[in-house]
């Protein structure tokens, strides 16, 4: 405005001040991509891994894993039509019993899973249907505002644990033996510390769990909540609809050809959804699983890589025009000559 | 007294057109009516009746918002943006079952967004809070009673305020003068700020104030001004002021304007009439017209069709989770049993599946709202001001003479300049340097000056003549003042009287030396004499006339003075001519004169103007040099000069007399008529003269304007140059600044022909028009021909088309027509185009071509030129700062336009679209995931990331890299912009182009 600038600027030069930064001149690198370059970086991916893959997969080989789908067969022949009606009336017997040979001697420990598919944990309303807040301390109990409909009985008792999730625990039980010796199963340590430890407390108590309508699995009343592992397990809901759970360890080696005779307590409703059950028998190794994924990925990726290295080498050899060749810019290719001079 | 009387009456002869009495006739009956019902008490601002009147202080306020205004006005501007009203819906939502996140979680992008855009708001507007603190407090004397002048701040002034304001002060609101230092209570002003023009202006108090000379006269003063209202019109006012009873007129010529500055005078009395915001400068001010930029009207587009996508995908998810939750409890038996489909809200009711999915279709609304980057503005507006930096910081485009860096004053427009199609530049101050210099003369037939300009060595070049070396070495030499660049010995240093024709010579330099209005200024330390005059012509013919040994030294209000060479004695000696009448230039006159009475008791009248009106009223005898003139003036034509006449007459008194009586009786008279009066009378003395000769004088061409022509043309971008000159000179500036090259092929549409000539001057106006008309859509037609039928071969065309062919060129019929031929054109220069013309073909081409247009200009008359293209760049120039307030940048020098639309328009252009590429890409691909994943979870709105991953995605852990891209991403380096300039290419074609660079 008035007056301002023509004092201003005499009493001090507008100049700016020079530097590198001020004036975008800061040396910089843009990598162009020459033949030389891209063909050797194909084929350093390549060279890296295919080698990589190859390791992936055999560690995945190395894996024992047996896996046996009992939802069809562990219901009596008689069943077979109505399998719903089986697992919902409590006077059938449940129990069925299961053999399978080991292909490959196991080591332990060997962790045994069941397998659910077309099971939604990862619906809205069930994810949500939880009270973190219970779980964690007693003096939560009344803390229930997300669990319903399962969050207090007929009575208006707090249920605890609150919530879809804990009231449709799953049930089915197995026990193991190998050569009509009984196997141990270890349920101790398959829920993760940081559950144990911080988020269910050790003074809260199963109180009016599956009374009246009833879900799933009932839990001791006595065992405070950061001991049931199972229930920590199946609380921390799984990201997809078809999800592996820990349900315990053996902690012995398992010979080749050994049979194993499983007796399952088939209690658990999967019929209704149109779900599957399985059990699952898995070694480690320091990929985790049996896990062929990782391994074909990286074969492929290498082996793309290796293609196209190759395919230029060739084309290179066979069809090479000059580096920076202007005439091949879009805006030269139909008239006018190279700008500039 | 009496003496004083008749000075004054002089003066207001003097200048004939801009002042003359008044009476209460006409527009000042309208004072108390509807519109002027101001009352000002003046001298008493305290008494009862003004403090009834209430008019507001002098508090100026330029902020946008008050703290009161702020959260509420800043708020409703945000929410205008549709990406922002849809994620506050959201956060509004978000307190609702049906958010699938956390409400924080939610709110707080938003806020952060927000935030920091007020947060800008806030620091701009503070920054003008600190000029308004600055100016509201500047003091000012103010009459506080007793005859006593005190300082008193600016803010604190009242309506009715006696004033002093002092030499070189600006006025602190719009005051009526009731008197100067001046015996004549004349004042003179600068109104830079208002208008852009650097001229002074005259003003003058009513008789009646006009004695009060001391601080005491004010004791006692009292009087009563009826104005009108508060207008935004800066020339006209109407108002009374009431003195003893008696009533008198007040006119313009008495208002001064606040923000206008007083020069040349020592101190003035003025009351204070309109305050703050009711002043002419306040009313006047309107914002810019806001200017978006393509990139971001196109973002706009990518944002709906985003939504559009989101609710698409929203949609499908919502079809799939109706019939997956249908489904769920059929005849009574639940399938997911574990969902308790039986007893649950509505957002999940199997038995009303159909609401639970429109319930579903708001979840998914805002679960996917990751897919519009709600960082995106404010993330653009932060890289666009640390460009605007960079703009602004770039050394190559300072200044060093002005001490001027480039300043970017919108920085919303970064990236447009990389897009520029046409830019359309004025000619005087842009391309040439508006320094006028006196470079040759004819006198009495005979040319005199040996300096070549800048045309005659680009002519030289281009026929590859030697003649350039020989130049530069000999200017090297030569002692340079400003204005003046004339060499030539048989005239120089006095030697002039041994020429042939020494007495024309001396009446052609005497002419020069008082044929003027401009004011010299003595520097008391030196004593030597500087000028201001109404344009650099007119100064450089004063340098000219003392550097040749006519120094003009003094003017007062009858009389001016110059140190003369006396041809016989070869002495300087004083001479004093008393000043009688000035018949001041005028765009429709294109000449001006002065009478004036020799010490010898001789009237004279001097005269110099256009060679188009001044060979038509020399006199039979006057006639001497004629041809040899006219083939001068062709010749400096030729050569890029503006080349003007002067001639002289003796008057004899009785033929004098009559002019004067009928001439005063014309400026007094009230009609409205009254100049077109007065120039008919002065037309009838302006007759007979004596031919003397003629002068040139160069603009010479800026630093480095061809080469950055050059360059821009290679860009493939077009150049029009809109100018007022006249044809010969434009072509020729053309040439020297290689718009127009050797090879061209010229079309020249030009009413100036002799038929449309003869056309004007047939009485019947309407067919005179139409039969131009015809002519001109005729010349065009020719033209489109020539441009149809033309092969490369050939060369490229050039349009030359004069003002007047323009008016008929851009009415509604032929405007298509001219508008194609002209864009076929390699170049356009537009002559003798007014303002209005400028910015008529301005919106022409933006409209109808629909490319991205770039004025440059510096005047006051290119304002309308710079706020109509997409980017109005000035040049902070000699012409004041008119043109550089309405600009959006400002550079200080034509060829800096190459590295700012070459290199800083190419990279800011690149790293905007990137940058918004960038932007979309990683929220496409980041949202996507999130539909992915509902597939997975039968489409129930569960998010697939955590809260608080997900809200602090946008707004912190990927901003950097974004911002990082858009502010120092160069594909190329500066020497390479510049190098090989790159043709530009639209943003259609670019954005998609440049987005498949990213997998998506």
């Amino acid at each position: 405005m008035p007056g301002s600038d023509s004092t201003a600027h005499r009493s001090k030069s507008r100049r700016p001040k020079y530097s590198q930064f001020s004036q975008q001149e800061l040396p910089a690198f843009k990598l162009i991509l020459t033949p030389g370059y891209v063909i050797s970086t194909f084929i350093v991916v390549g060279l890296i891994f295919v080698p990589i893959g190859l390791i992936s997969l055999f560690a995945s080989e190395t894996v024992v894993e047996i896996v046996d789908q009992y939802d069809n067969e562990c219901i009596p022949k008689d069943f077979r039509d109505n399998k719903v009606e089986f697992i919902k009336n409590k006077q059938t017997n449940k129990s069925c019993t299961r053999t399978f040979t080991v292909p490959k001697q196991m080591k332990s420990p060997i962790f045994i899973y069941y397998q659910l598919e077309n099971f939604y944990q990862n619906h809205r309303r069930y994810v949500k249907s939880r009270s973190d807040k219970q779980l964690q301390s007693k003096k939560n109990a009344a803390h229930i505002r997300e669990c319903k409909p399962m969050g207090e009985t007929d009575n208006k008792d707090p249920i605890i644990p609150c919530g879809l999730i804990a009231w449709s625990l799953f049930n089915d039980t197995y026990g193991f033996s190998v050569k009509g010796k009984d196997l141990k199963v270890n349920k101790r340590d398959i829920a993760w510390g940081s559950d144990k430890n911080y988020k269910f407390g050790a003074d809260v108590f199963p109180k009016n769990f599956q009374v009246g309508d009833v879900g799933g699995k009932s839990l001791n009343s006595s065992i405070p909540l950061s001991e049931q592992e199972d229930l920590i397990v199946w609380m921390r809901t799984a990201a997809l609809s078809t999800f592996r759970k820990l349900y315990g360890k053996i902690e012995d080696d398992l010979q080749a050809n050994d049979v194993i005779t499983v007796v399952v307590e088939n209690n658990y409703n999967t019929y209704d959804f149109k779900g599957t059950k399985s059990l699952v028998l898995s070694t480690t190794s320091w990929i985790g699983g049996k896990n062929d994924f990782l391994g074909v990925t990286f074969i492929t990726i290498g082996g793309i890589c290796l293609f196209l290295a190759i395919t230029f080498i060739l084309l290179y050899v066979i069809k090479p025009r000059p580096l920076g060749d202007p005439s091949y810019l879009s805006w030269n290719r139909n008239s006018t000559p190279t700008p500039g001079r | 007294m009496a003496g004083n009387r008749r000075k004054k009456h002089h003066f207001s002869r003097i200048h004939a057109f801009s002042c003359g009495k008044t009476s209460f006739k006409g527009d000042h009956s309208l004072i108390g009516g509807p519109g002027f019902s101001r009352v000002v008490h003046c001298n008493d601002p305290e008494s009862f009746e003004a403090s009834v009147l209430n008019y507001s202080g002098n508090y100026v306020r330029t902020t946008k918002y008050t703290l009161a205004t702020f959260f509420p006005k800043a708020l409703f501007e945000q929410f205008r943006r549709v990406a922002n009203v849809y994620f506050l819906i959201c956060a509004i939502l978000s307190f609702t079952p049906l958010s699938p996140y956390s409400a924080v979680s939610n709110v707080l992008p938003l806020v952060v967004v927000i935030g920091a855009t007020m947060g800008k708001e806030v620091l701009e507007d503070w920054r003008r809070k600190k000029q308004d603190i600055e100016v509201n407090n500047r003091k000012v004397k103010v009459h506080c009673g007793e005859g006593a002048f005190d300082y008193t701040k600016w803010r604190d002034l009242k309506v009715g305020d006696v004033v002093k304001v002092e030499k070189d002060e600006f006025f602190p609101a719009d005051l009526i003068l009731l008197s100067s230092s001046y015996e004549e209570a004349i004042c003179y002003v600068e109104t830079t700020n208002l208008d852009g023009e650097t001229n002074l202006k005259l003003k003058q108090a009513l008789d009646a104030t006009s004695n009060m000379h001391e601080d005491s006269n004010f004791q006692n003063f009292k009087a009563i001004i009826r104005c009108e209202d508060p207008n935004a019109n800066l020339y006209t006012f109407v108002g009374s002021l009431e003195l003893e009873e008696q009533q008198y007129p007040l006119t313009p010529q008495q208002l001064l304007l606040r923000d206008s500055k007083l020069r040349n005078t020592d101190c003035i009395y003025g009351a204070v009439i309109f305050t703050g915001r009711d002043t002419k400068v306040f009313q006047n001010s309107t914002g810019p017209p806001s200017k978006r930029s393509k990139v971001e009207r196109r973002m706009d587009k990518i944002i709906y069709f985003l939504f559009g996508i989101l609710v698409l995908m929203s949609f499908i998810g919502s079809i799939f989770f109706g019939i997956a939750t249908r489904e769920d409890l059929q005849d009574g038996k639940m399938k997911r049993w574990y969902l308790r489909p039986d007893d649950t809200t509505a957002y999940y009711d199997p038995k009303r599946a159909a609401v639970a999915a429109v319930l579903h279709f708001l979840t998914a609304l805002m679960l996917y709202g990751y897919l519009i980057p709600i960082s995106l503005y404010v993330s653009i507006e932060i890289v666009k001001i640390l460009q605007s930096i960079f703009i602004n910081q770039d050394l190559h485009m300072y200044y060093e003479e002005t001490d001027k860096p480039a300043r970017a004053r919108t920085s919303n427009l970064n990236e447009e300049l990389g897009q520029v199609d046409t830019i359309l530049s004025d000619k005087t101050g842009t391309l040439t340097c508006n320094s006028m210099e006196f470079i040759k003369c004819s006198i009495a037939g005979t040319s005199y000056g040996r300096g070549v300009t800048e045309v005659e060595r680009a002519m030289a070049r281009r026929k590859g003549s030697p003649l350039e070396e020989e130049v530069t070495e000999e200017q090297e030499d030569k002692a340079s003042i400003k204005g003046f660049n004339f060499e030539d010995e048989r005239i120089m240093n006095g030697s002039w009287v041994n020429e042939p024709h020494a007495d024309v010579i001396q009446k052609f330099l005497r002419l020069l030396a008082i044929c003027h209005t401009a004011l010299p200024e003595v520097d008391e330390e030196n004593g030597k004499i500087s000028y201001e005059a109404e344009s650099p012509d007119e100064a450089a013919f004063v340098i000219a006339a003392r550097e040749l040994g006519f120094e003009f030294y003094e003017r007062t209000q009858t009389s001016i003075s110059v140190h003369e060479l006396d041809p016989v004695t070869g002495t300087k000696v004083e001479r004093s001519y008393s000043l009688l009448n000035v018949l001041e230039f005028s765009s429709s006159r294109k000449r001006m004169s002065v009478i004036v009475r020799s010490e010898e008791g001789t009237l004279l009248l001097l005269s110099k103007g256009a060679d188009s009106v001044m060979f038509e009223r020399l006199a039979e005898n006057g006639r001497e040099f004629e041809e040899q003139t006219k083939e001068h003036i062709n010749e400096y034509a030729d050569a890029g000069l503006r080349t003007l006449i002067l001639a002289y007459r003796e008057l004899d008194e009785k033929e004098y007399k009559q002019f004067n009586e009928e001439f005063t009786e014309a400026k007094n008279s009230v009609s409205a008529d009254r100049e077109e009066l007065a120039e008919e009378i002065a037309e009838k003395i302006e007759k007979n003269l004596i031919l003397l000769g003629a002068t040139a004088v160069e603009d010479k061409l800026q630093n480095g304007v061809p080469e950055c022509i050059d360059k821009l043309a290679q860009a493939g971008i077009k150049l029009w140059v809109l100018t007022g000159d006249k044809m010969e000179t434009a072509i020729n500036i053309g040439f020297a600044c290689s718009l127009l090259r050797q090879g061209m092929r010229q079309v020249i549409i030009s009413s100036e022909t002799p038929e449309s000539k003869t056309l004007e001057k047939s009485e019947d106006k309407s067919a005179a028009a139409a039969a131009l008309k015809a002519s001109v859509l005729h010349q065009l037609i020719r033209g489109k021909e020539l441009l149809d039928s033309s092969n490369e071969s050939l060369g490229p065309l050039a349009l030359i088309i004069d003002g007047k062919s323009l008016t008929y060129a851009l009415e509604d019929d032929v405007k298509d027509l001219f508008l194609e031929l002209a864009i076929g054109c390699a170049s356009v220069i537009c002559c003798r185009s007014s303002p209005k013309q400028k910015a008529l073909v301005t919106r022409l081409v933006k409209t109808k071509t629909s490319s991205t247009t770039l004025a440059i200009g510096d005047g006051a008359n290119d304002v309308g030129m710079l706020q109509e293209a997409d980017i109005g760049v000035g040049i902070s120039g000699v012409e004041g700062m008119q043109a550089v307030m309405s600009s959006d940048i400002a550079i200080a020098q034509f060829r800096f336009l190459e590295r700012l639309l070459l290199v800083h328009g190419h990279w800011c252009y690149r790293r905007i679209s990137s940058m918004i590429c960038y932007f979309f890409y990683k929220n496409i691909a980041f949202g996507f995931t999130l539909f992915f994943f509902e597939a997975y979870a039968s489409f129930s709105g569960q998010p697939v990331y955590n809260d608080w991953f997900l809200s602090l995605y946008n707004v912190f852990f990927t901003s950097l890299p974004v911002i990082a891209l858009g502010v120092f991403d160069q594909d190329v380096s500066a020497r390479f912009c510049l190098k090989f300039a790159f043709p530009f290419v639209t943003v259609p074609s670019v954005i998609p182009r440049r987005c498949t660079e990213y997998p998506v």
